[in-house]
């Protein structure tokens, strides 16, 4: 679950998020702590505070004071915008750069996505 | 910055052996650090003087802002688990427990007695017979339980089976989000423990070679893997500390940071980059001397060794 090469706080940053985008963590819901987080992932709990931070930073999350950490109104889309402005270099990218590496034009690439979108028939 | 510990141009020299050799570092108040190193790089008598266990051969060492040697008040806020620590004949776990429990002010026996029972430690069997992992448990448990606001593990885990470390490790970090200290890790199994510690102290040969956030540590280095020449070319000016080659592709660790546009570059001309862990840096880093230090000319101070 964690991988090298990025730093670890924003990894823990990005599975927070992950859950804000897929809904398990609705906005105006308590967020976990740092050191709930810390203990999960098993890290520091300075790292794990860095990530928290970095999502209160970015207006992710709010703090209520003696209470602890929640998910912010406007959360859920403020990520979906940055997720869908992000895919195509982290997704697109790489996709186009193996494409070519083994002789498939955009063209190949973009049937292979449509077949593999419908639906599997039995 | 708050440090706790303060070292400063610390030698220690045995015989003709240089141990540690003209060191200088903090350590931070409430942090994890890794201690780490090769054997015999000299991570056991550094912790070794901070705790006025040995003498220095020159320098100094400042702990809560003191002199540690026979410094009652500041001994009481340290504790040291030896990777080797002798107990007497007769003693058992029981023993070990009840004198930690009254040196230590902090200790707390309600951990202690859960620690005991999650590492199934038999109380009253003598502490030679028991297994090398119980053995370290017992450490482990001294070490938690005693709450000391440095906390000195050097090698706490050996014979400790997988689970049991991992329980070692879960406990650490738990106590220490509720009672934050310092504590000083050291261990050879990096992969375990970087992502517990916050900060990377490294020694080689008695000397610091690596002081920083375990952060800024990973992402120091970077593996590339590609046609030979065209890593070559891609490297120029970069500081190389690995090569491997297979036929006419190379795999290279450099340091130095890349940043997006250097990045695309790398993949644009068909080079693979590659993270590189803690354990990679640290293994590439401090294989490039063979083990053992540098060994003095007769020393002309011999007399002066403690």
């Amino acid at each position: 679950m964690i991988e090298e090469g990025k730093p670890l706080f924003v990894q823990i940053a990005e599975q927070v998020e992950d859950s804000i985008v897929d809904g398990s963590l609705a906005e105006e819901a308590q967020a976990p702590s740092t050191n709930e987080l810390a203990a999960f992932h098993r890290i520091n709990p300075a790292t794990a505070a860095k990530g928290v931070n970095m999502l209160v930073d970015k207006g992710v999350l709010y703090k209520r004071r003696g209470i602890g950490m929640f998910v912010a109104a406007g959360a859920r889309d403020m990520l979906l915008t940055e997720r869908r402005r992000e895919f195509a270099l982290r997704y697109v990218q790489p996709l186009l750069v193996e494409a070519r590496r083994i002789g498939l034009g955009p063209d190949d690439v973009a049937d292979l996505i449509r077949a593999g979108a419908e639906p599997a028939t039995p | 910055m708050d440090s706790v510990i303060e070292v400063r141009h610390l030698t220690k020299r045995y015989k003709d052996v240089l141990a540690l050799d003209d060191v200088t570092f903090d350590i931070q108040r409430d942090a994890i650090y890794g201690f780490l190193g090769r054997n015999g790089a000299g991570k056991t008598t550094a912790m070794s003087i901070l705790t006025a266990q040995n003498l220095p051969t020159s320098g100094q060492v400042r702990v809560f802002g003191e002199d540690p040697y026979e410094n009652a008040v500041v001994l009481s806020r340290m504790c040291f688990v030896r990777e080797s620590q002798k107990y007497p004949d007769d003693a058992t776990p029981r023993h070990a427990l009840a004198s930690a429990r009254l040196f230590f002010p902090r200790w707390d026996q309600d951990l202690a007695d859960d620690l005991v029972e999650e590492f199934q430690l038999p109380l009253k069997r003598t502490i030679k017979k028991l297994s090398r992992g119980q053995l370290s448990a017992v450490g482990v448990i001294i070490g938690l339980a005693s709450r000391a606001e440095i906390t000195f593990f050097d090698e706490p885990y050996l014979g400790l089976d997988a689970v049991a470390r991992q329980t070692f490790y879960d406990r650490l970090l738990t106590d220490y989000a509720e009672h934050p200290r310092t504590v000083l890790l050291s261990s050879h199994l990096i992969d375990e423990v970087a992502n517990l510690i916050e900060r990377v102290l490294v020694i080689d040969g008695g000397r610091i070679i690596m002081d920083e956030s375990t952060e800024d540590a990973r992402a120091q280095a970077t593996n590339v893997v590609g046609d030979a020449a065209t890593v070559e070319t891609a490297l120029r000016g970069r500081e190389v500390i690995h090569r491997e080659s297979l036929g006419r592709v190379s795999s290279v660790t450099f340091l130095g940071r890349l940043d997006d546009a250097e990045r695309a570059a790398f993949a644009a001309v068909g080079l693979d980059l590659a993270p590189v862990s803690l354990q990679q840096l640290i293994v590439r880093l401090t294989q490039q001397r063979t083990p053992g230090r540098d060994t003095l000319a007769p020393a002309s101070q011999e007399g002066t060794l403690r």
